[in-house]
Formats: structure tokens, C-alpha cells, sequence
């Protein structure tokens, strides 16, 4: 176990990094840690956690605008959006029963590892709503980026650079995110008994449709039954879902539109406003994959299309999977090895897209890349940006790529 | 004026002997060195700055672009990338010693994917060019910066381009998947592609909105939309700008994300109405033009809500389209304002700032309050839901000392658009134009994390200089690890 300081403010973070700086220490960046088991360990003698930093600084409703120290909890935030009558956009995911950690997901360990949920088909990713950010580099500087407002392309864009930066360039410590009103009703279509090239298929003929389709998921039959709220509505091979988020009057209207739409891929079954919620939940947090505790997860992002033939690859390894994203995002849980490693993310890399080992034994994540190796030249990108942030590299080393 | 740096006296004097070196790279007619014709690149849209570059240079291919490229970084050649020259900031301003990039040539769209809903086009597409060839599926991209005519997609990532319907489908930045990069060296980087989320650091995100100081782009992969079943406008006017930002607030409140929420303040109203007969209301302080979508009972029952909330803040007047052509007919004064102010006064300051919606009555008030101690008009348009202040400046170029006054009465906003908690520009970029307000929204310690930024893509910082940063400090020198 490793020592962990928490600074009660920004200054106390400035200085705990800055005096790493000075000896060269390397420090383990988290919030609450419930994502430490994601990516490659850190090896670290000391921990730099975010979690005083915990609150909410402003939330402006009508301007659409909420900010909070880096070390609020997640659910904090959800609560007061919700007595708003409002969310945050990308739906981010609830990993701690998929990667086995129990302490609360915060704000800053959402943003700094990007992870987005089904919304984000429609509605972008965690970082397209970071406003502004406050963060301190690797020689202990507070820097700022970004602001409160909605629209802001003043100087570069650092808050992108951080979010989904693994805690590799900065530690935040305030970040404000655009919200928006959550939507009075939801509703789902499930499209039973197709297999994964059709119901992607059907996924993509609803993503194509005028309707504002929010949320597009395709399960396999072992990973639909695990879940109460389709409960008789499953047949093998699998059930497509789309889901449709608006104001009561448009969700019964378009769900029916589009169900005549997709008519040809059979009769859709609708799952209401309460159902569907529970549902979406479950696919946001990778309950459907059913992963044993020896497997290994993976998260792959293709072109939609490409969905399947990462699949056939998880299927060939005994794996379990299943897409959100309309198929361009493949949960894979399976065997933990390099042989299975290697045959997924060959996979994904035939089919143009990249891949993230979630969730793997230390000695795996250890000894595998557990992103898409960076060729050459944007290797020397990396470097070069990650010097200009932290110079002695220090924070959060070989988090992304084993020697960054 | 803002200064331009020094020309390098050791460029100037081997003018031949570069462009003899770049000719052969590209083709000795995709070289422009003939005074007159480097004319029509002397400035951007920011009209009021001219510098003739060193020459013109328009590649066809990637490849011309990086041995361009690798040619001018060898030899210590400052680069200017365009697109059509529609910034409003003089992002593509040329430099005396510098050559320009043009990218126009590179016009070709690539590949459309309907059923991974993606496009690739090469960076000198127009904005309105991708939505025109994907339009007879009904599809659409969404970014639509009211210069899509002429504006280039490689110029919209520079620029991190907004547009009226960006608070409904979000900038640039958030419908880009892909991007084909030159590197000063010369080294060509495919970034992203059809899926989402790139791995790695976020490049796509540092690129957009970088104003062509960290690489050139040549290609690029959006994200293209099926449009909804149909769209329709209202008009509400109000009798204060207090009020008609109170209506903006219920309605955001409510629940209810417009496709567009405009503002405009009496003397934009005034000068549209003028210019489009659009049978605005003359007798109103503000007015909103507030935009639904979906079906017609979709639309219905949007503007049902909509015509509620306005009501209780006692409009002046209200006026529901019933059809596309009466939608049409209330957003003709607002799409043609640039061009109605124009006509009241040949030349104006466009400015950009962006504000915590709450502060509009603020700072509209200030802005009355400058106006009459600078003595020049201005006129507001404001892209309401997102706090995006369009204030018009009106002066005199004929006359030195009305576009000083101009300038400084701009400046002023943006810093007003900062003290309240706003920031210098929402879409239109640093450029030159705001350069050297940067400190006013940056402390030194911020600025210099992005400098260094700069340093690790361009350490000599060839590309584009002079532009975003204060020419004040020496750039940082990033160590490479
Ligand atoms: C009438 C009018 C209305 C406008 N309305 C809007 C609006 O509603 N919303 C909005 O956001 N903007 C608006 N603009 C501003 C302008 O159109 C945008 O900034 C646009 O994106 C610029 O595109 P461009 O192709 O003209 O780029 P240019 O003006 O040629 O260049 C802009 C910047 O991008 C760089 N650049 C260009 N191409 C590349 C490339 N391939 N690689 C790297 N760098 C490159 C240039 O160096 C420069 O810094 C408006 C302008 C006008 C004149």
C-alpha cells in the first residue's frame, strides 16, 4: 500500500506535485481510485488523490452550466442535476461492479479517462461537454483552460488535451461541464431474433432515421437474458434496441414511426418510460456482458458496420460481447491472454478501429499494450506533448504506454 | 493597429531562390509570385489588414503539402495556411516573408457512408459543399457558420467553427471523427477515422480550434446527420433587453433546447428590417427568433410551450410561422444582418465575445453606455442559448481615427465579455485580431502551457506566427524526452 495524500485545495496539489518534481518521484494519480485497475499500474511510491477537492462550485441552470472540484463524486453531481430536472450529457458509465472497486467514481476520473455511455451515438462524449478546466501540470503550475461558457474557441484547447489523458498530463482539480435538461420521457424499441449483422443493420437504419434516435444497443441472446427488463422479449440470436429520449408527445410518436420504419427487420416491442431507463442503465455499465472474474475486458470503438466482425473474433475465443454505439462500440469479455489479446485487438485494427484492454490481471496490463501502439512519428508527438506538460514525467507514468 | 512581426530580412533576400525550390514540389502553375496576383491574397475577412506574402502556393495532394512542408521548415520559410480567407480575425493573414498554403485545389469529397453515417473530404471542401452532396439522402453537417458558401472544412477546424444550430448539434470539435494531418516536418499523420473516440491522446481535440499553429490539415472525416422531419420559426419581441433575457432563461428552464434561440437588439432589428422587410417589429427593444424541430404536431406542440413561456414576459408582439415560407420569412432579416449593417455602414467591426447568458442585460447596458462615449454605433446580435454576443461596431476605414476608436471600443467588449465571466471569442478565432488580449482572459502560467503545446508541434514555430499568442515573450523551448 502506498501512501496517499489528499490536499485539501489546489495549492496543496500544486505543491505535493511540485515537490515530486523537484525529486523525480513519480506520483500515482486517482480520485477515489475506482477505476486504478483500468489500463497499465502505475509504479509509484507515492499517491496524489483529488478526492478533498469535492463539491460543486456553481450550477446555473438556465445557462446550462455546472462545475465542481475534480474529487466530487459522480453520483453528487447526478443528484443535483436531477432535482433540476437536468443530466449530464454522455451518460457516463458506473464501471465499479465491472472492474471490482467500491469507492465512488468522481468527476475527475470521468473526465480524465473519457468514458462515455450509449448517449454518446447522439450526443458526444464526456470531453465535447468539458467547458473549462482547472489543472495543475507536472512541475506543480495551476493552469486554467476553457471557461464557463458555452462556446469558447479562445486560444488552444487544452481541456481536450486533458480529458481522456489518463491523469498523464495534469491533475484537474475543477472541472465545469455543459448539462442539459433530461428528457421528459424515454422510450425503446426491441427488435427480437437477429442476428448481429442484422441487428446492426437495423440499428443503423434507426441511427439514419429523422428520429433522434439516443441510444442503439444490439444483444446477443446470452447477454439479453441476464437483463429483467426485457424479460420475454428476447428470441435468439439477439435483440437490437433504440431508444428515443424527448418530451412525452414526441416519444410516443417518433417509437411508432420508427417501428413502421423498421418494419422489415420485424415487429419491434416497445419498452416504456421506466423499463427503458433500467435498461439503458445496464448497458451503460457493461451489465449485459456477464464478464466471469477471470476474464479480461475489453472496450473496442469501430465504424459501426465493423461491429460484427469484431464480434466473430471475441465469439471464436468462447468470449462474451455485446455493441453499443449502433455497433461501433464491442464490450469483449474473454479469456485473460495475450492469444486472445492478440486476436481481438488484431481484429479491431482490421476493421480501421482502436481498442482499450479495460481490465486485465496486473501481469497482463503489465507485459500487453493496453491501447493501440502509437506508430513512429505520432510517438514522437506524444512524447513531446507529455514533456510539455510534465517534463520530468512524473505523473501517472506508463498509465497509457509502457516509458510515457 | 496590431503590429506584425518583422519580416526575416535573410527570407526576403532569397525570395528566388525558394520559390525555385518549391516549384518543383508542386508544379510551377500552382506557384503564385506575380504581384498582382497575390493581390487576392493580401487579407482574409478581417479587411482592414493587407500584407502580400512571399508567394502562393495551392498543392493538390497530401504529399505537396508535406514536401512543402519539409522544404520550408529546412529552410527557416514561415508558413500561412487557407482556406478561402473568410476569417474574421486575420487568422489567414499573410506575412511578408511567409508563404502561403492555399488549399482550395484540395476539393475533392472523398467517400460518404450512409450506414456508418460518416464523410471524408479533403480540407478545401466548403462547409456547405459536404451537406450539398449528402443533402438528397436528407443528411446534413451539421456545423453552419453563416459564411458556409465559401468557408472550407480545413478552415472550420482551424477555426473550431459554431454556427446558428450549434446549440442543438455542437461545433466543430464535436462532429469531427478524422483527420489527415501535415506536420511541420513534413511527416503526414491519419488521426481518428470512422469511429469514435481516437485512441491516445486527444488530437483531433487539440487540432480543432488551433488556428493552423500546429499542423496543416488536408483531410478530413465528419460525422454527417439524417435531418429531422421539418423545422419552423417564431418571432417574439420584447420591450426590454432585461426582459427578453429573462424569456431566454424560462425557456432554456423549461426544458426546452431550440435548434436556434437569436436575440437581436433594437438597432439590429432596425438595420435588418431595413435591409429585408421582413416585417419586423420597429417598435420592439429586442427580439427573439426561437427555431423547433420535428414533425408538424412535433412543432406544434413545441411552440405551444414556447408561445406559453413567452407570453408571461408581456411581449410586444409574437408571430408563430405556419408554414416553411413564413419560417423563411423571419429569419431572412437575421441571415442577411452582415450584409444590412453593411449598408448602413459600409465598414464594421464584427465582434465575437461570449458571456454567461444571466449577464446580457449587463453588458448590453455597458454597451449602450461605450457607444455613446466612443460616439460610434453598434448594433447586437446574439446567439442567445449559448451566449455567443455578436456586437457590429460601425465606423469610418476612410477615416484613421474611427477605426482606432473602433478597435479599442471592440476591445473594451471583450474585456467587459471576460470581467463578467465570458471569454474573448466563441467562434471567430484569436487570429490577429485578439492577439494581444490574450493576457486579459490568461494568466502567464495558462498562456505558457499552451505556447509549449505549440513548441512540441512546431518548436520553430514556423506555422502561422504571429497569430493567437503575444508577440511579447520568447517561445518556450519544449525538451524533448
Ligand atoms: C460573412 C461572414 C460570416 C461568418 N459567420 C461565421 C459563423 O457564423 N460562425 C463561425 O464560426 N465563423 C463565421 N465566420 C468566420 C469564418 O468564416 C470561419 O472562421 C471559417 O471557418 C473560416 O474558414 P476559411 O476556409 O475561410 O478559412 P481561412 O479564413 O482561410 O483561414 C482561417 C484560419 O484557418 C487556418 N487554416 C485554414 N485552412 C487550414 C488548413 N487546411 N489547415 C490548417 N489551418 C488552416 C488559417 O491559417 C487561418 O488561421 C464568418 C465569416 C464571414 C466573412
Amino acid at each position: 500500500m502506498t501512501d496517499i495524500e489528499a490536499p485539501p485545495d489546489e495549492a496543496g496539489v500544486a505543491a505535493a506535485i511540485a515537490a515530486a518534481a523537484v525529486a523525480r518521484e513519480p506520483l500515482s494519480i486517482i480520485g477515489n481510485a475506482s477505476k486504478a485497475p483500468m489500463l497499465r499500474p502505475v509504479q509509484a511510491a507515492r499517491t496524489l488523490s483529488t478526492r478533498e477537492l469535492a463539491g460543486i462550485t456553481l450550477h446555473s441552470p438556465a445557462e446550462l452550466v455546472l462545475a465542481a472540484g475534480a474529487g466530487t463524486p459522480l453520483a453528487v453531481i447526478e443528484q443535483a442535476l436531477a432535482g433540476q430536472g437536468q443530466h449530464l450529457i454522455a451518460e457516463p458509465p458506473d464501471l465499479r461492479a465491472l472492474l471490482g472497486t467500491a469507492a465512488p467514481p468522481t468527476l475527475g476520473g470521468t473526465v480524465g479517462t473519457n468514458l462515455s455511455g450509449p448517449r454518446r451515438i447522439a450526443q458526444g462524449a464526456m470531453r465535447d461537454h468539458v467547458l473549462g478546466l482547472r489543472a495543475v501540470n507536472g512541475e506543480g503550475i495551476p493552469i486554467r483552460s476553457g471557461g464557463r461558457v458555452l462556446k469558447n474557441v479562445t486560444g488552444l484547447d487544452l481541456c481536450k488535451l486533458i480529458a481522456g489523458s489518463h491523469g498523464t498530463l495534469a491533475v484537474m482539480t475543477e472541472i465545469t461541464l455543459k448539462v442539459l435538461p433530461a428528457p421528459e420521457r424515454t422510450g425503446t424499441l426491441a427488435l427480437s431474433a437477429l442476428d448481429a449483422a442484422t441487428g446492426v443493420a437495423a440499428l443503423a437504419a434507426a441511427l439514419g432515421s429523422p428520429y433522434a434516435v439516443s441510444g442503439a444497443a444490439y444483444l446477443p441472446e446470452q447477454a439479453a437474458v441476464a437483463l429483467p427488463a426485457l424479460a420475454g422479449l428476447v428470441a435468439s440470436p439477439g435483440v437490437a434496441l433504440a431508444r428515443i429520449e424527448d418530451f412525452a408527445p414526441s416519444v410516443a410518436y417518433r417509437t411508432e414511426r420508427l417501428a413502421a420504419e423498421l418494419a422489415r427487420f420485424g415487429t419491434a416491442q416497445r419498452i416504456e418510460d421506466r423499463e427503458s431507463r433500467t435498461l439503458w442503465q445496464a448497458i451503460r455499465d457493461a451489465v449485459p456482458l456477464g464478464a466471469r472474474p477471470e476474464d479480461a475486458v475489453w472496450r473496442v470503438s469501430v465504424r459501426p458496420s465493423g461491429g460484427p466482425r469484431v464480434a466473430a473474433a471475441a465469439a471464436a475465443l468462447d468470449g462474451r460481447w455485446f455493441f453499443d454505439w449502433g455497433g461501433g462500440l464491442v464490450w469483449i469479455a474473454a479469456r485473460a491472454d495475450a492469444a486472445a489479446h492478440r486476436a481481438i485487438t488484431e481484429a479491431a485494427g482490421a476493421a480501421g478501429g482502436v481498442w482499450m484492454l479495460l481490465r486485465a490481471p496486473d501481469a497482463l496490463r503489465t507485459a500487453l499494450p493496453v491501447l493501440p501502439p502509437v506508430p513512429p512519428v505520432l510517438g514522437r508527438l506524444t512524447r513531446r506533448v507529455k514533456a510539455a506538460f510534465d517534463p520530468a514525467g512524473i505523473l501517472n507514468p506508463g498509465r497509457m504506454y509502457a516509458g510515457i | 493597429m496590431i503590429a506584425l512581426p518583422e519580416p526575416k530580412p535573410e527570407v526576403l533576400a532569397r525570395r528566388d531562390a525558394i520559390l525555385a525550390g518549391i516549384a518543383p514540389l508542386v508544379g510551377p502553375e500552382a506557384v503564385i509570385d506575380e504581384p498582382h496576383c497575390l493581390r487576392a491574397y493580401e487579407s482574409d475577412g478581417l479587411a482592414s489588414y493587407r500584407q502580400a506574402p512571399l508567394a502562393v502556393v495551392l498543392p493538390e495532394t497530401t504529399e505537396q503539402v508535406a514536401a512543402v512542408l519539409r522544404f520550408c521548415r529546412r529552410e527557416g520559410v514561415r508558413v500561412v495556411p487557407r482556406g478561402a480567407g473568410t476569417s474574421l480575425s486575420g487568422g489567414a493573414l499573410p506575412l511578408a516573408d511567409a508563404v502561403v498554403i492555399g488549399l482550395m485545389r484540395m476539393n475533392r469529397i472523398l467517400t460518404i457512408d450512409y450506414v456508418d453515417r460518416v464523410a471524408t473530404v479533403q480540407a478545401g471542401v466548403t462547409n456547405l459543399g459536404i451537406t450539398a452532396a449528402v443533402a438528397k439522402k436528407s443528411f446534413f453537417y451539421a456545423p453552419d457558420p453563416s459564411s458556409q458558401l465559401a468557408c472550407m472544412i480545413g478552415g472550420n477546424i482551424a477555426m473550431n467553427s459554431g454556427g446558428a444550430h450549434c446549440l442543438k448539434y455542437g461545433v466543430t470539435a464535436n462532429n469531427v471523427l478524422g483527420l489527415t494531418i501535415v506536420t511541420i516536418e513534413g511527416e503526414i499523420l491519419a488521426l481518428g477515422g470512422a469511429h469514435l473516440d481516437a485512441a491516445g491522446y486527444d488530437w483531433l481535440g487539440i487540432l480543432t480550434g488551433s488556428e493552423g499553429q500546429l499542423a496543416i490539415v488536408t483531410e478530413v472525416t465528419v460525422r454527417i446527420l439524417r435531418a429531422s422531419e421539418g423545422t419552423r420559426a417564431m418571432l417574439a419581441a420584447f420591450r426590454s433587453n432585461e426582459v427578453a433575457g429573462a424569456c431566454v432563461a424560462a425557456i432554456i428552464g423549461s426544458g426546452i433546447i431550440p435548434v436556434a434561440l437569436e436575440f437581436m437588439d433594437r438597432p439590429a432589428i432596425h438595420a435588418c428590417e431595413a435591409f429585408a422587410h421582413a416585417g419586423y417589429p420597429l417598435d420592439a427593444e429586442a427580439m427573439l427568433i426561437i427555431e423547433v424541430e420535428g414533425n408538424q404536431a412535433e412543432q406544434d406542440d413545441l411552440l405551444a410551450r414556447l408561445g406559453e413561456i413567452t407570453r408571461r414576459f408581456d411581449p410586444s408582439s409574437v408571430r408563430v410561422a405556419a408554414t416553411p415560407e413564413e419560417s423563411a420569412a423571419i429569419w431572412k432579416g437575421r441571415k442577411g444582418a452582415f450584409g444590412a449593417v453593411g449598408r448602413i455602414s459600409p465598414d464594421y467591426l464584427c465582434m465575437d465575445g461570449v458571456i454567461p447568458t444571466s449577464q446580457l442585460p449587463r453588458v448590453l447596458r455597458r454597451i449602450g453606455e461605450m457607444s455613446s462615449a466612443y460616439g460610434l454605433a453598434v448594433a447586437n446580435i446574439f446567439h442567445a442559448g449559448d451566449g455567443n454576443l455578436h456586437p457590429l461596431i460601425l465606423f469610418d476605414a476612410n477615416d484613421p481615427q474611427s477605426m482606432a476608436k473602433a478597435e479599442e471600443f471592440g476591445a473594451e467588449i471583450l474585456k467587459l465579455c471576460v470581467a463578467v465571466g465570458g471569454c474573448l471569442t466563441g467562434e471567430h478565432g484569436v487570429g490577429v485580431e485578439k492577439r494581444d488580449l490574450m493576457p486579459v482572459q490568461f494568466s502567464p502560467a495558462d498562456l505558457d502551457q499552451q505556447r509549449r503545446v505549440k513548441s512540441a508541434f512546431d518548436p520553430d514555430w514556423l506555422l502561422n506566427p504571429s497569430k493567437v499568442f503575444p508577440l511579447t515573450v520568447a517561445p518556450p523551448v519544449v525538451r524533448a524526452a
